[in-house]
């Protein structure tokens, strides 16, 4: 009983509130007139943001990086879980990649890398064709093409020449930003061995990617990424689709990401057409991804300052 | 009325500046009413880094959600926008960003030269008034209280 007094004494002066309220509101129909003209409705504005990283989570994403932006990504996977105890469950064991990414336009970036794994250096390109828009021009998905070069360093008599240790890549990256947070990326690759040691000749590879994005924060989400080797590629040595699992935390200039893989190799000739763990055996490795951007464009707002 | 007013906004710390410009701001005087309103997107502020350009419209005022910030108000004071000179007003009204409105009062000065109205007005926010939450770790970064500078030109219609 009391309560009910106590929420009717709380609510009288709202509503009183609430009707007296609209006559001090003052004249806003200069703001109407605003309205009436805004340019909202006949602006296009380009989709920002489509992935947090420039990897979703060993494939890469549509993004590069801004205009005299570099980033710097530290990817680390620990051995396999299924090792045991006694190679500490994986955690005993690494594989490395380390790498620069520099935006020489907003659209263009080249990036090189270094993987402990195989003892392989990378290097890429990567164009942003289309740019997915919203409002009056509206354009449904971003499109960017990557070119990269895999060249492995791994003393092993199987390669004749150094010639035979280099691996090209195209991929065409197709993705789409369908909320805020759900972004979806599909990749068809082709890959070319110059020699695939297994077969001990040169290999063309097709796969595509499907992986995507869910942001249940504003700075956390889950990744997910499968990369899928058409059937009959090389159905002769006993490979695995890669498949990982990622969970990823944004805080300002970094990205920081963990992710579980049945992949040891990090860049599209190893993951690809490499992968031999077994997601149903335990052959999992866990690992991270860390990205830091740093921003060398000018300031440019801070000149015109008036 | 002008549809290429300016509005900035300005955080300077120790450990970044942030210095971002809207240029298309739009802003209407109605001088018999006394009356002022502007309107703009804020997709439209530009920063130096595109980065924190990207995070300013996902994660701090939710440009998705939150398009426009508005504000609309009125003064008091007499100011004979038909001859030359310098008005120093105070602007009651109502500021509307990441979808709250709050009443402020800012100090603004109308300049009439040859005809033409410029308005200018600097003055203090801070971003959790608005209800924009600035996590623990940037904290350090983006200051308490950013300044926001307004610059509007008008050539009046009679």
């Amino acid at each position: 009983m009391d309560t009910k007094i106590l929420s009717l004494k709380l609510l009288f002066p709202l509503i009183c509130i609430l009707i007296i309220k609209p006559c001090f509101s003052q004249d806003t129909s200069l703001l109407k007139m605003l309205d009436d003209s805004s340019k909202y409705n006949s602006a296009t504005f380009p989709v920002k943001g489509t992935f947090k990283a420039l990897h979703l989570i060993n494939a890469q994403t549509v993004e590069s990086p801004a205009k005299k932006d570099l980033n710097f990504i530290i990817m680390h996977r620990f051995g396999k879980i299924n090792d045991g105890a006694y190679e500490f469950f994986g955690l005993d064991n690494a594989s490395i990649r380390l790498a620069l990414d520099y935006g020489i336009t907003d659209k263009l970036g080249i990036g090189i890398g270094r993987s402990s794994f195989e003892k392989t250096f990378d290097g890429y390109i990567k164009y942003r064709l289309l740019e997915q828009t919203s409002g009056k021009k509206s354009f449904p998905v971003t499109i960017s093409l990557l070119g990269a070069i895999n060249h492995l360093t791994l003393k092993d008599t199987i390669y004749v020449s150094a010639k035979d240790k280099t691996t090209y890549v195209s991929q065409i990256l197709i993705a789409r930003k369908f909320s805020s947070s759900f972004s979806l990326q599909l990749s068809p690759t082709y890959i070319h061995y110059n020699r695939y040691p297994e077969l001990n000749s040169a290999k063309e590879v097709f796969s595509a990617m499907i992986g995507g994005r869910y942001k249940f924060t504003k700075r956390m989400a889950v990744t997910a990424e499968y990369n899928y080797l058409i059937p009959g590629m090389l159905d002769d040595v006993d490979l695995k689709n890669s498949f990982s699992l990622g969970y990823e935390i944004e805080t300002g200039g970094h990205v920081f990401q963990l992710v579980f893989t049945n992949s040891q190799g990090m860049i599209e000739s190893q993951y690809i057409a490499k992968t031999k763990g077994s997601w149903g055996n335990g052959d999992i490795f866990f690992g991270f991804n860390i990205s830091r951007n740093f921003s060398f464009g000018k300031d440019k707002n801070k000149k015109k300052e008036w | 009325m002008t549809k290429n007013a300016t509005i900035s906004f300005h955080s300077h710390t120790f450990l970044e500046n942030i210095d971002a410009v809207n240029k298309n701001v739009m802003a209407v005087i109605d001088a018999g009413k006394k009356n002022i309103a502007f309107s703009l997107i804020t997709k439209q502020f530009d920063f130096p880094k595109k980065l924190m350009q990207q995070h300013f419209n996902e994660n701090y005022i939710e440009s998705d959600k939150y398009p426009k910030a508005t504000f609309s108000g009125f003064y008091s004071e007499n100011a004979d926008l038909t001859k030359d000179g310098s008005y120093p007003l105070k602007v009651n009204g109502k500021l509307t960003i990441h979808g709250v409105t709050k009443d402020v009062q800012i100090p603004a000065t109308l300049t009439v030269k040859g005809g033409a109205i410029t308005g200018d007005a600097t003055f203090k926010l801070n971003p959790t008034d608005y209800n924009i939450d600035i996590p623990f770790i940037v904290r350090e970064k983006i200051e308490k209280e950013n300044t926001v500078k307004v610059k509007a030109e008008w050539i009046p219609k009679f």
